[in-house]
This record gives structure tokens, C-alpha cells and sequence, in this order.
């Protein structure tokens, strides 16, 4: 008997379950709003203070000695494209590998204890990896250089991507799986080929994640890339870096050089965006009509 | 061509549990043999014993004897992977390739074990979705469109054209059409009817009028063994097992 239709009862009920529906749904937009906000606030700040330093000479002359004015971040635009590149080259394939041995073959004891390493290692400070790092390479080698600043961030990519991809395999059902065994195709191949490509577009969000990240971590790159006034292009030189220069530049009691490091931090985060943005676009260009 | 299989004492474990006792079954070469019985029956366990699927599931074996056409199935130094490239498996639900567009789901398992002659794969698409029923849908939108995009008939025509593109000479079918509407299912049963020219066909299903419709032969299971296994039209109209009787009849199951 209770709550017949057009019933006292009823309505309120339906008032009350209205008033829920766009409380949840505030919540939700509100909460969206909060996270956004300081995003565009540090971006429209980097424009406001950076964007009047950014000329042709910034980004294409090397820094000018101290007390002087003018000079640019050219080199270190080129010196934290170059440690980004060797962090992806060894941080992605291991990541992805390791990923894959956690959600195809590591539902065993082994496998915990990668996972909680993962895990483990993502929580270190990377001013702990970039010491780490100093130990094993720059110490070995008797001089900083940017392959060493490469290896620090590519370490910090591994856990999170590798964490990433076992996710998205293992939200790959299995009956993919069976799909492509039952026609013959051998394990790793149905797991490279079938597997990994079904799971492509979230294993791509994860390393994108974990690159931006680490491009602009400055603390693991003190003792390792070190940074450099000068245009260098070897592996084994120290590099500047744009994280660096920032780092060098806001410390500094020139007030040129304060402006510069704002300009600095703006480049670095259009860098990231573009980066990100061209990754998006180049891999979504195959997508299909109604993939799901 | 399709080849006869010979299941000669065939167990099957999950873990501890036996799940098939001693099965022993003729499936005659280039007809359609259907597999009845209730849930949990060891129906589906035993079509994936015959191309050692059981086995991708952890912790899960199985012994005994299977020969299709000259393969021992379960033979010393018989590769899994050879095996299951001779006999084609259609699955329960439609699980096309979801990233991929129609003809590189047909192409799948073509381009995965080594063809790259173009011109031979695109015949061998065509032939396979032609064979599948499907072709005349599809044509215009073989590389635009995602496998994951058709409708659920579709997609399970498009998983069998997927498995007719390797050329077995077994087609395994896992209730094929029990995902499907009425429309979708008849389009499916003319299909095995069709398909049972070129091969031998195995089909799982809950449904007996579709045994009945399909089948030549129909094998009954009940709780991991093989009660009966007759000509179809003896098993739904004489069955020499009470169990049987019992079961078509719809008193149990």
C-alpha cells in the first residue's frame, strides 16, 4: 500500500530523490571545478610572468655569464629533450615488460614481491634515485652525464608504467585471449599482438603519465646531469636541463635571471603539453569507427 | 576437407576435481555432432579437451587419447599451438578483436602465423566471410569499421569467419548462439549446415530443438561422462538410456 502513484507520499519521495540527483551531480561538477582550478591558475601565472621573457634569443642562445645581461635556455630545451629521450628508450620497454609479466604470468609469489617493489619504488623520493644513481654510473664513470640523468628518470618511470599496464591487461577479457589461442597463435604472440594492442590506448596514458611526471623532475638530475652552461650533445657530457636552470636561475640573486627561470618553467610545460598532445595524436590516427 | 576424431578414455581435471571421466567418442569426418546436457555437464570441458584450450586455464589437465585425423592430440612432442591451428573454435560470446577492423580480424590469425601475401589474404578474407554469411553485409566497410561495432549476430558470424580463415579442418562451437536472437540464431544453424561440406563440425548446446535441427549425431553428457551417443534422430525419439529419456523429456536439467 505504500506509495501509490500521486500519493502525498510519492511526491515527496520524488522531491527528495530530485534534490539528490543535482546535490551528486553539483558534487561532481564542483569537485572537477577544484581540480582544474590550480592547474589554470600556475598555467595563467607561468603565462603572466614568463610569457614577456620568452623571445628569440631565450630560446635560442645558451645562458650569458653571470652579471650579464640577455642569453637564452636553448641548450637546456635540447639537453632535457635529450635525458627524455634515453628515460623513455629504457623506462617504457621495461615498464610495459614488466607490466605484461605481472597480468600474464605473475599470479604467483614472485610476482607479489615485483608488485610491492613496483610500488615500493614509486614511493622513493627521487632525490634518493637521483643519489642512487650518482653511486652506480657518475661514480663509475668519474664524470656526470646526461646518459646518467637519463637512467635516474627512466627508474622512475618503470613502477608507474609497469603498475599501468598490468591494469589495462588485465581489464582485457579473457575471452580475447582465448580468441586468438584458438586460432593458433602462440602466447607471446597473442599477448604482443592481441593483449597489448586491445589495452594500447590505457598503456599509452600510463607512460604518458609517468613522462610527464619525471620531465620536470629537478632533484634526481643534481647529481647526474648535472646541467652545463654550454651546448652539449654527447651522452656522456654533462647536460643542462631545463628543470635545472630553473632550479639555478630562481635561486639566483640577479633579477634577470629571475625572470628567465619563470620564462624557463613555462617552456617546460608546453614542452610536456606537446609532447603529450603529439603521443595522443599520432596513436589515435588508426582508431576506428565504433571501437569500443 | 574435414577429418573424423577419435576420443579414446579421455579425463579432464580442474585442480582435483574430475570434470570428464573416460570418455570414448567416434565424430564422424564432414558431419555436424552435437553435445547435449545440463549445466555444468563437462560439455564445454570436452570440446576444449579437443584442442587443448582446457589447458590455458590455471591449475587445469587433462589425459587420455585424441586423434584427429592423424594428429595425437595429446601425443609426446604434439605442440599445443599445431593443434589449434587445425581445429577452429567459435566461443560461447562474440569476442571479436576489439581494436581491430573487420578484415584484420578475418586476417588475424592469417597475419599472426607468417602470410603476407596480400593478394592470397585478401582471397582468404573474402572466401571466409562469403562462407560465414556475412560478406554481403560487411563489404563496404571491411577496413573502416571495428570488428566491435556490428551487431551480436554479426559478431559471432565474423568470430567464425575468423576461425574459417586458417583453413581447419575441425570447427568446434561452443554454444554458438545461445548470446543471440532468434533471427541471428537461424542464420547461425543454415550456416552449420552449410559448413559441414568442407568440415567437421562440433557443437555444445543448451538448446535441443537446435540439436535436433542441426545435428546428425547427438551425444548426451551428464556429470562428466558420456551417457549416449547415437544418430540424433534416435537420441530424441528412442533414447536407450532412462537418463536420456529423462533429460530430453525436460524433467531434469
Amino acid at each position: 500500500m505504500l506509495n501509490q502513484p500521486g500519493s502525498a507520499q510519492t511526491a515527496k519521495l520524488s522531491l527528495w530523490r530530485r534534490f539528490m540527483n543535482h546535490a551528486a551531480t553539483g558534487f561532481a561538477v564542483g569537485a572537477a571545478i577544484l581540480v582544474l582550478a590550480p592547474l589554470l591558475a600556475i598555467f595563467v601565472y607561468l603565462l603572466v610572468k614568463g610569457a614577456g621573457s620568452v623571445n628569440w634569443a631565450f630560446l635560442t642562445q645558451t645562458p650569458k655569464p653571470p652579471g650579464e645581461l640577455g642569453g637564452g635556455m636553448a641548450n637546456a630545451m635540447v639537453g632535457s629533450a635529450l635525458i627524455l629521450a634515453v628515460a623513455s628508450v629504457l623506462g617504457v620497454p621495461l615498464g610495459i615488460g614488466c607490466g605484461i609479466y605481472l597480468a600474464e604470468y605473475g599470479r604467483n609469489r614472485f610476482g607479489d614481491l615485483v608488485r610491492f617493489t613496483a610500488d615500493v619504488l614509486n614511493g622513493v623520493p627521487s632525490i634518493v634515485i637521483g643519489i642512487a644513481v650518482y653511486g652506480l654510473i657518475v661514480l663509475q664513470q668519474k664524470h656526470f652525464s646526461a646518459f646518467s640523468g637519463g637512467v635516474a628518470l627512466g627508474i622512475m618511470m618503470v613502477p608507474t608504467i609497469a603498475r599501468a599496464t598490468e591494469e589495462m591487461l588485465m581489464m582485457v577479457p579473457n575471452v580475447i585471449r582465448e580468441a586468438a589461442l584458438g586460432l593458433g597463435i602462440p602466447k607471446w604472440r597473442t599477448t604482443l599482438s592481441i593483449t597489448l594492442r586491445t589495452a594500447s590506448a590505457g598503456v599509452i596514458t600510463g607512460c604518458m603519465l609517468a613522462f610527464a611526471r619525471v620531465a620536470g623532475e629537478t632533484a634526481p638530475l643534481l647529481f647526474t646531469a648535472f646541467g652545463n652552461q654550454f651546448w652539449n650533445l654527447k651522452l656522456n657530457q654533462p647536460t643542462a636541463a631545463l628543470s635545472l636552470q630553473v632550479f639555478a636561475y630562481a635561486i639566483s640573486p640577479y633579477e634577470d635571471w629571475h625572470r628567465q627561470a619563470w620564462a624557463g618553467a613555462l617552456i617546460l610545460i608546453v614542452m610536456i603539453v606537446v609532447a603529450v598532445a603529439a603521443v595522443r595524436i599520432v596513436t589515435s590516427r588508426g582508431m576506428l569507427k565504433g571501437t569500443s | 576437407m574435414g577429418v573424423g576424431i577419435e576420443v579414446k578414455g579421455l579425463n579432464a581435471w580442474y585442480g582435483k576435481n574430475l570434470a570428464l571421466k573416460d570418455i570414448d567418442m567416434s565424430i564422424p569426418a564432414n558431419h555436424v555432432t552435437a553435445v547435449i546436457g545440463p549445466s555444468g555437464c563437462g560439455k564445454s570441458t570436452f570440446v576444449r579437451c579437443l584442442n587443448r584450450m582446457h589447458e590455458t586455464i590455471p591449475e587445469a589437465h587433462a589425459d587420455g587419447e585424441v586423434k584427429i585425423g592423424e594428429v595425437e592430440v595429446y601425443g609426446d612432442g604434439t605442440d599445443p599451438v599445431d593443434v589449434r591451428r587445425r581445429i577452429g573454435m567459435v566461443f560461447q560470446k562474440p569476442n571479436p578483436f576489439p581494436t581491430m577492423s573487420i578484415y584484420d580480424n578475418v586476417a588475424a590469425g592469417l597475419r599472426l602465423n607468417g602470410l603476407r601475401n596480400r593478394k592470397q589474404m585478401d582471397q582468404l578474407v573474402e572466401r571466409s566471410l562469403v562462407l560465414s554469411a556475412l560478406w554481403d553485409e560487411v563489404k563496404d566497410t571491411l577496413h573502416k569499421k571495428s570488428g566491435a561495432s556490428l551487431s551480436g549476430g554479426q559478431q559471432q558470424r565474423l568470430c567464425i569467419a575468423r576461425a574459417l580463415a586458417v583453413e581447419p579442418e575441425v570447427l568446434l562451437m561452443d554454444e554458438p548462439a545461445s548470446a543471440l536472437d532468434p533471427i541471428s540464431t537461424s542464420k547461425i544453424e543454415e550456416l552449420i549446415f552449410q559448413l559441414k561440406q568442407h568440415y567437421t563440425v562440433v557443437i555444445v548446446t543448451h538448446n535441443m530443438q537446435q540439436a535436433a535441427r542441426v545435428a546428425e549425431l547427438t551425444g548426451f553428457f551428464l556429470m562428466g561422462s558420456l551417457i549416449e551417443y547415437d544418430k540424433t534422430e534416435k537420441i530424441f525419439t528412442t533414447p536407450a538410456d532412462k537418463r536420456t529419456e529423462d533429460y530430453i523429456t525436460g524433467r531434469f536439467g
